[in-house]
């Protein structure tokens, strides 16, 4: 089976929480042995890992013809893609795009990543998944998240093959309902033109079937997966100091400091938690538009000397971060799925997790609380930093649990959902 | 003969209500009187009450035919007494037939019988007591929480001076033997077993309306017909449950009371009898001991601790709540005592397991294993603050144990003299009105009215001293303390 997938971004270039995603699906797909996946993205480095896909620059397939000969192609674009392949999709351009702002080699540049003309990079994109659609043999399309809606239905249209789409995110997660109606349009055009959409947990998928208005029969919950800790961070966390030699505990909130994430109930059951022990931290690895904010609100409570705010962290710090912490604390109003709880698990961290958050939904051994229920929140920090059995019953169980959460598994269940997929469209 | 023993356990957990850790030292009322007020009467009414009348009416329809036995729980006999004293009318009513007996157990309901012996025997003295207070006899058959049984517990209850315990028929620790036979406790053969059928009692409690069961619908000569071609020499079929499993577990629509009723019907027609435990045991003969060298209970697949006992929570607030053991017992404070009985029942720690469950599990107002944990070492603690707050931390149980029966000594000797002074001045008394020695008179009067003087200042400090310990150990302490450290090596 081939599958034509339509990504945003892949690592070591993580901008966000896709690439991740995506690049574990990839390699759950290719764990299934007979899935060859090619896979679009706007601006390759080079140096992604192709092992588990092809990767197809999109910046680097023409969509005007332009006679250029091949030792320049393989100087310009070499690091990317063969120009035998340049050649091959040169033959396919369906239309004239000379007035698009296209380069040298007929192909339009992205900015990658998250600019502020995302729209016109959504659009250009679509265009160019025209040629790669007209050109290669594939039996399905899978689109990740609304940037690349559009270029699924284009693949479609040109195609015939069926579409699926993930849905990582929606935008009244981000906006808390008050939602774009550009992008609002872009996910609904998405979704009607689906013919199966996975989303990243049950809380996105009835926002898809209540918000987008979509058939609850070809919507199915898609939980993401973690991968084992590289040597490296698993070395940074085994430098964990032991239990006994841990004199204060450290509470820590990671991520985003917005609304969307909701740290002002975490300020709120720090201070409760403070009034009754002296031998806690609280600790805000992130930035974000209420960081000064939430700084003031520690004052206000008189707990700033408990409350620590070492701004945002990535890569290693990450991993630093949790080999410190005692508890992590993820007190999201609205969380598709959130990736950061495994992790701190799969670090040997138990894990204090909001039910309003999708992972929520396939995790048992943390404690999950309502992101609004301050005393409950409250209550479980404190319950970790003071009876030892619990955080070690959550310590060693969690990583268990998070360890049986495999890429692989995630991706049989998707080849599953190929085949119906397929077999409803012959 | 076959004989049937029917037996059921009334026990109702007294729900411990939300507590946070902030309340700790704020709030010492634990228990959540809506939940248990709702529990309660739903119980008796959709269970307890209808399959009481039911066995009143079988009582009266087939006198002393038909035999039943039950155990009341402390905590179900609070809460009954509080919310729905007409079971308990009912159960006395039934008490007067002579149909029925009452077995001793723990009045906590509780795994003390795991932690501490003390424990052990003051709750199944209160709650024996408590039996013949209601019912006018005094229980000579105990059953465990649970029917919690190893050779230790059996030896245990043997010393207490009961004649037998019931037990599960658990396949792991019988073997190729039968559940049909006496057996006795393997350290002390004075103590009889009766050990539970599961098959024939779940048929019952877990399967009789169970419709894709391949023995549904079960009726009572079938039933009976099961019993009757079990082999010659299986003479006793026990068959325990909670009584619960009349109306809650299985629904009064499924018509159990029904069967229930038709059984003595059907029995005698097979020439089945119906006894209770202590029937049974005075009658037959032990066949063999029965080595239960760990716990075994009749709860889950595996017959043992392990949905109490199975995690570190679990077991750490075990140990944590049977750290104070000794303190609370020998404390006189009623709240603390009561509070002690309730905290105790095996249900707090069932909320906390996190075995997968094949019967659906039941955790009350926790959402997971870790919140009921949570809450339980939360009220545990202000519990424990309480019981420190009595007696300091600073003393060692020994030290203290010394000091109160120093103390218990003194009293004792107290009243030994009282009486002696009473008995003397019963004597004086005869002897004035004679008025013959006037000159002894005056010097025996002193010395009656002295020791009498002091004695009764004595006295009350006794009675007080639990209160006044705070302040009265450490003082008593210091001459009490030389000793203990010599004492400490030698262990």
């Amino acid at each position: 089976m081939k599958v034509l997938m339509f990504g945003w971004e892949y690592p070591p270039h993580v901008f966000g929480g896709l690439a991740t995603a995506n690049y574990g699906i990839s390699h759950g797909l290719k764990a299934q042995g007979d899935i060859e996946t090619l896979l679009c993205l706007p601006r390759p480095f080079g140096d992604e890992d192709q092992s588990a896909c092809k990767i197809i620059g999109m910046n680097s397939v023409p969509i005007a013809w332009r006679d250029v000969n091949y030792d320049y192609v393989q100087q310009r674009i070499g690091n990317i893609m063969s120009p035998d392949d340049y050649y091959r999709y040169r033959e396919h351009i369906y239309a004239d795009f000379n007035y698009m702002h296209v380069n040298d080699l007929g192909c339009m540049e992205f900015a990658g990543g998250y600019p502020g003309n995302l729209t016109e990079e959504i659009n250009n994109y679509s265009i160019i998944a025209g040629v790669v659609a007209r050109t290669e043999q594939f039996d399905i399309i899978h689109a990740h998240d609304w940037l690349t809606y559009p270029a699924g239905i284009h693949a479609k249209q040109v195609s015939g093959r069926p579409l699926v789409i993930h849905v990582h995110a929606t935008d009244f997660d981000r906006s808390r309902g008050n939602v774009n109606p550009t992008v609002y349009g872009i996910e609904r055009n998405g979704m009607d033109n689906a013919d199966c959409i996975m989303c990243v947990s049950e809380l996105t998928r009835q926002t898809v079937i209540n918000h987008y208005g979509q058939d609850p029969a070809k919507c199915f919950a898609m939980h993401n997966a973690v991968y084992p800790l590289a040597p490296e961070l698993q070395e940074i966390v085994d430098q964990r100091l032991p239990y006994k030699d841990r004199k204060e505990k450290v509470v820590t909130f990671l991520g985003r400091i917005t609304m969307q994430k909701g740290p002002e109930y975490f300020i709120e059951a720090a201070k409760r938690v403070l009034e009754r022990t002296s031998n806690v931290r609280f600790c805000f690895a992130g930035s974000g538009d209420m960081m000064n904010a939430m700084i003031d609100m520690a004052a206000a409570y008189g707990i700033a000397d408990r409350c620590h705010f070492p701004g945002f962290m990535k890569g290693k710090q990450v991993f630093e971060i949790f080999r410190d912490s005692d508890v992590y604390v993820m007190p999201s109003v609205s969380e598709p799925f959130g990736i950061s709880p495994l992790e701190a698990m799969q670090s040997g961290v138990p894990s204090i997790i909001s039910k309003q958050s999708g992972c929520a939904e396939i995790l048992d051994k943390c404690i999950k609380t309502d992101y609004w229920d301050i005393d409950a929140m409250a209550d479980a920090m404190y319950s970790l930093c003071t009876n030892d059995s619990l955080h070690e019953y959550l310590q060693v169980e969690g990583k268990k649990e998070v360890d049986g959460i495999t890429w692989e598994k995630v991706g049989e269940r998707i080849r599953k959902l190929y085949d119906q997929c397929l077999e409803r469209y012959k | 003969m076959k004989t049937i023993c029917l037996y059921f356990e009334i026990h109702q957990n007294i729900h411990l209500k939300r507590y946070r850790f902030f309340e700790i030292g704020k709030d010492h009322y634990y228990f959540d009187d809506y939940e248990n007020e709702r529990g309660i009467t739903e119980t008796a009414e959709r269970s307890y009450l209808p399959a009481l009348r039911t066995f009143l009416e079988m009582a009266q329809t087939y006198g002393k035919a038909f035999k039943v036995a039950f155990s009341i729980s402390g905590c179900a006999l609070e809460l009954l007494e509080q919310y729905a004293p007409e079971v308990i009318e009912l159960l006395q009513e039934l008490n007067e037939t002579g149909c029925v007996e009452f077995l001793a157990e723990p009045y906590s309901h509780g795994l003390s019988s795991l932690a501490n012996e003390d424990v052990f025997r003051d709750e199944v003295g209160r709650q024996a007591k408590k039996m013949k207070e209601l019912f006018g006899k005094k229980p000579t058959v105990l059953r465990n929480s649970s029917l919690i049984y190893s050779d230790d517990i059996g030896g245990l209850v043997a010393s207490m001076g009961y004649k037998g315990m019931i037990a599960e028929g658990a396949k792991h620790i019988l073997g190729w033997k039968s559940p049909h036979f006496v057996y006795h406790c393997a350290h002390d053969q004075r103590l009889k077993l009766l050990l539970r059928d599961y098959k024939l009692s779940d048929d019952i409690s877990l399967r009789f309306n169970d419709s894709s069961w391949s023995e549904y619908p079960l009726f009572a000569d079938n039933y009976m017909d099961w019993i009757a071609q079990l082999p010659e020499e299986e003479q006793v079929i026990n068959i325990f449950m909670e009584l619960c499993a009349l109306g809650i577990y299985q629904p009064l629509s499924s018509n159990i009371l029904e069967f229930i009723k038709a059984l003595p019907a059907v029995a005698k027609d097979r020439g089945i009898v119906f006894a209770t435990p202590s029937e049974v045991i005075s009658k037959s003969k032990s066949v063999a001991p029965l080595d239960v060298a760990y716990p075994m209970s009749w709860n889950d697949e595996e017959r043992d601790t392990s949905c109490w006992l199975g995690n570190v929570m679990q077991r750490e607030a075990f140990h944590k709540l049977y750290s104070v053991a000794d303190r609370v017992l020998i404390c006189k404070d009623r709240r603390i005592t009561q509070d002690w009985d309730r905290i105790q029942a095996s249900n707090n720690f069932r909320f906390m397991t996190t075995k997968p469950a094949s019967v659906g599990l039941y955790r009350g107002i926790y959402d997971s294993p870790y919140d009921a944990f949570t809450n339980y070492m939360n009220i545990l603690g202000d519990f424990i603050n309480r019981v420190n707050a009595l007696y300091p931390l600073d003393i060692e149980n020994d030290e203290l144990n010394a000091l109160l029966t120093t103390i218990r000594n003194q009293a004792d000797e107290i009243n030994v003299k009282d009486a002696e002074i009473a008995r003397l001045q019963a004597r004086l008394s005869k002897l004035q009105p004679e008025e013959e020695k006037p000159a002894k008179k005056a010097p025996a009067k002193k010395a009656a009215a002295a020791p009498k003087k002091e004695a009764a200042p004595k006295k009350e400090a006794v009675k007080k001293a639990p209160t006044k310990k705070a302040e009265a150990a450490p003082k008593k302490a210091a001459p009490a303390k030389k000793p203990a450290p010599t004492k400490k090596p030698a262990k």
